[in-house]
């Protein structure tokens, strides 16, 4: 694929797992929409999967014009192999101008295969895109309205912007979490379009002998408050005061990867690049530096309260309010302070 | 039976060590300051393929695409002990993409026996977890990416748990096939005393080209660098000690998709992420401090 095709669709992976829809497509639908509508094209959902025709509707109710769906019995469990080749056909058949996937485990291991068989570009875990015009270095030719493929590198430390124009379809991969998620319009209209599998007599190379999945302990995502703490919480019986000021605020228990590596809190608690990403009405960052790689994770929340000992510590400068301080006296004081409901004005 | 394992490795910056010697003074990372080291998941794939070798017997070929400096990661593994190193270096091969490294891997990777392929999930500088998948379709082989155990391997069948995120899956394949391998599929084995005392001399011919240009200076003929550089690797072929080395037409590959006409991804821009001294309103840690700002966040209702 190397062909430039300006009417061509936004599309998105409607990636699924045993007939349930993963969230990250859900999440792209809303920038996808929006890059749709700039370019003043359809926005598609690309669903392959197996018995999964009944979720071409709520793609539909959360933005999508159109909905392909390829389903067959070998796309029943997802493998590189079936599914790359059926979303290459596609692309080959419709020539969309871009394709985003969730930068989950399918979309990580999903994407390069598809790219590396398109021969075309693909951009990781973007957490931002945007429609803008780029002119090579020591070029005068302005290519207008290319896929601003946004992404942190080098271990967070730099914001890469990415383009691709000359091979298309432009494709990336978006973290989960950082684009939120539009309510569904079960009003909305779109087309649902059964597709043809191009899969008949292909042998898959791998089989799934088990599979074994366990719901997360806490769903970060959907928190309204997260309490976090970092290493300066010292142990994981410390970490319990962290537990009292959530529970009294109706607020979910997070961590910085130094924490969960230190065995405070489960993994499932990570907060930052390599756990969850989060955007809280209310980030408290306990005893938390604030690395570059947890900060990416973190700092669109709403408001940031920074408790830290040290008042130079990176997470005091992204902070709304900062206390500095030691936990242990500040934060028996703020369970004081909210359980005697005396915080209220009269 | 025995396997052969090629794996492929990238020397990266430590961007996880990033100290205040490597930081500037605006701020941003000054990125030639910091250590180049093998890049960590690399070494867990390198630590699977040696003990693929270790029990089953075969080879464990290390294969890394870079600049002449990347040869001290080869030298790495030979000190742990594979049976082959290359270097794949050339000008024409920079700025290559991850869709442009994986087709040069897969030129070199192609020439030489192969049953098993691993990588490292993803590289500490660019966290892309690209190449690995990328390479498996250039080579039209299956993948089996975020290994974190083999569980068998038997005849021309691997059994491999790979991590999904919030659980696992246990897949079975043919060979050949390739893997990415995780951090937690085991610890690597450290250097080996015996081998580091064989090997610390061991030197790629780029290597040996840009010392020999070094000790001569700028005034030597090219012609007589060349020659004395040849007379070097010769003798340190005799010993043993020549690592391989090739360049893009060595291996045979097609230069369009090489470098940067073989890179559809283009740098737009770059932004170095700086801290910014916002301002943050101090809050007393006293309990009137706190009373003050619940009030506030009840007030502007974050809470409540």
């Amino acid at each position: 694929m190397t062909t430039v095709n300006r009417n061509g669709e936004v599309w998105i992976f409607a990636e699924q797992e045993a007939g349930k829809l993963s969230d990250v497509p859900l999440e792209l639908m809303s920038r996808g929409r929006r890059l749709a509508d700039e370019l003043k094209v359809p926005l598609a959902a690309v669903l392959p999967g197996s018995g999964v025709k009944a979720l071409g509707s709520k793609l539909v109710s959360h933005g999508a014009d159109k909905v392909y769906i390829i389903d067959n019995e070998k796309l029943g469990v997802y493998q590189a192999t079936g599914y790359s080749k059926t979303i290459c056909d596609l692309v080959r058949e419709h020539k969309p101008q871009i394709v985003l996937f969730g930068a989950t485990p399918i979309g990580r291991d999903l994407a390069p295969h598809v790219a590396s068989a398109l021969k075309c570009g693909l951009t990781a875990d973007c957490t931002d895109l945007e429609i803008g015009d780029h002119t090579p270095p020591g070029s005068t030719d302005v290519h207008k309205n290319l896929l601003l493929q946004i992404r942190p590198a080098f271990g967070g430390n730099i914001i890469a912007t990415i383009v691709n124009y000359d091979r298309w379809p432009q494709m990336a991969t978006v973290r989960e979490g950082v684009m939120p998620m539009s309510e569904p319009n079960a009003s909305r209209k779109g087309e649902i379009i059964d597709c043809r599998s191009t899969l008949n007599g292909l042998e898959l190379p791998l089989k799934v002998i088990d599979s074994q999945r366990r719901p997360k302990k806490v769903n970060l995502k959907a928190s309204r408050i997260i309490v976090a703490g970092g290493a300066g919480i010292g142990s994981k019986e410390n970490f319990r005061l962290l537990w009292d000021l959530a529970n009294c605020l109706g607020a979910a228990v997070g961590g910085s990867r130094a924490a969960v590596d230190l065995g405070y809190v489960d993994h499932d608690h990570q907060v930052g690049q390599t756990g969850t990403t989060v955007r809280p009405a209310l980030y408290i960052a306990v005893g938390i530096s604030g690395a570059v790689q947890h900060r990416a994770g973190m700092a669109e929340s709403a408001k940031i309260i920074a408790i830290n000992t040290d008042k130079d510590a990176p997470m005091m400068s992204i902070a709304h309010y900062g206390i500095v301080g030691d936990f242990r006296q500040v934060l028996p004081k703020m369970i004081k302070v909210i359980r005697s409901g005396a915080g209220v004005k009269a | 039976m025995a396997y052969h394992c090629i794996v492929c490795a990238k020397q990266v910056p430590d961007t996880k060590r990033i100290t205040g010697q490597a930081m500037k003074e605006d701020g941003t990372v000054n990125r030639a300051a910091l250590p180049a080291i093998f890049n960590p998941e690399d070494l867990n794939a390198l630590e699977l393929a040696l003990a693929i070798r270790d029990q089953f017997g075969g080879t464990v070929t290390l294969m890394t695409m870079g600049l002449p400096a990347a040869s001290e990661i080869l030298r790495e593994g030979l000190y742990r002990g594979v049976d082959k190193a290359m270097l794949i270096t050339d000008r024409r091969a920079a700025a290559s993409d991850t869709l442009a490294t994986s087709y040069i891997l897969s030129c070199a990777i192609k020439m030489l026996p192969h049953d098993i392929v691993l990588c490292g999930r993803q590289a500490i500088d660019g966290d892309t977890a690209q190449v690995g998948p990328q390479l498996a379709e250039k080579l039209g082989v299956a993948q089996i990416t975020y290994v974190e155990q083999l569980v068998d391997l038997s005849g021309k069948t691997i059994t491999a748990r790979r991590h999904v995120g919030n659980g696992f899956e246990v897949v079975e394949g043919k060979l050949p096939v390739l893997l990415t391998v995780m951090d937690t599929a085991n610890v690597a084995r450290p250097p080996a005393a015996r081998k580091i005392m064989k090997y610390k001399k061991a030197r790629t011919p780029a290597e040996v080209s840009g010392a020999v240009a070094k000790e001569m200076g700028e005034g030597a003929a090219p012609e007589a660098v060349a020659a004395e550089a040849k007379k070097r690797c010769a003798a340190l072929a005799a010993r043993g000690l020549l690592i391989d080395q090739y360049d893009l037409d060595g291996i045979k590959a097609d230069l369009t998709w090489c470098g940067r006409s073989g890179s559809p991804t283009k740098v737009h821009r770059i932004q170095s992420v700086v801290l910014t001294g916002s301002e943050h309103k101090a809050i007393a840690p006293t309990e009137d401090g706190i009373r003050e700002l619940v009030a506030e966040l009840i007030e502007d209702h974050t809470i409540g």
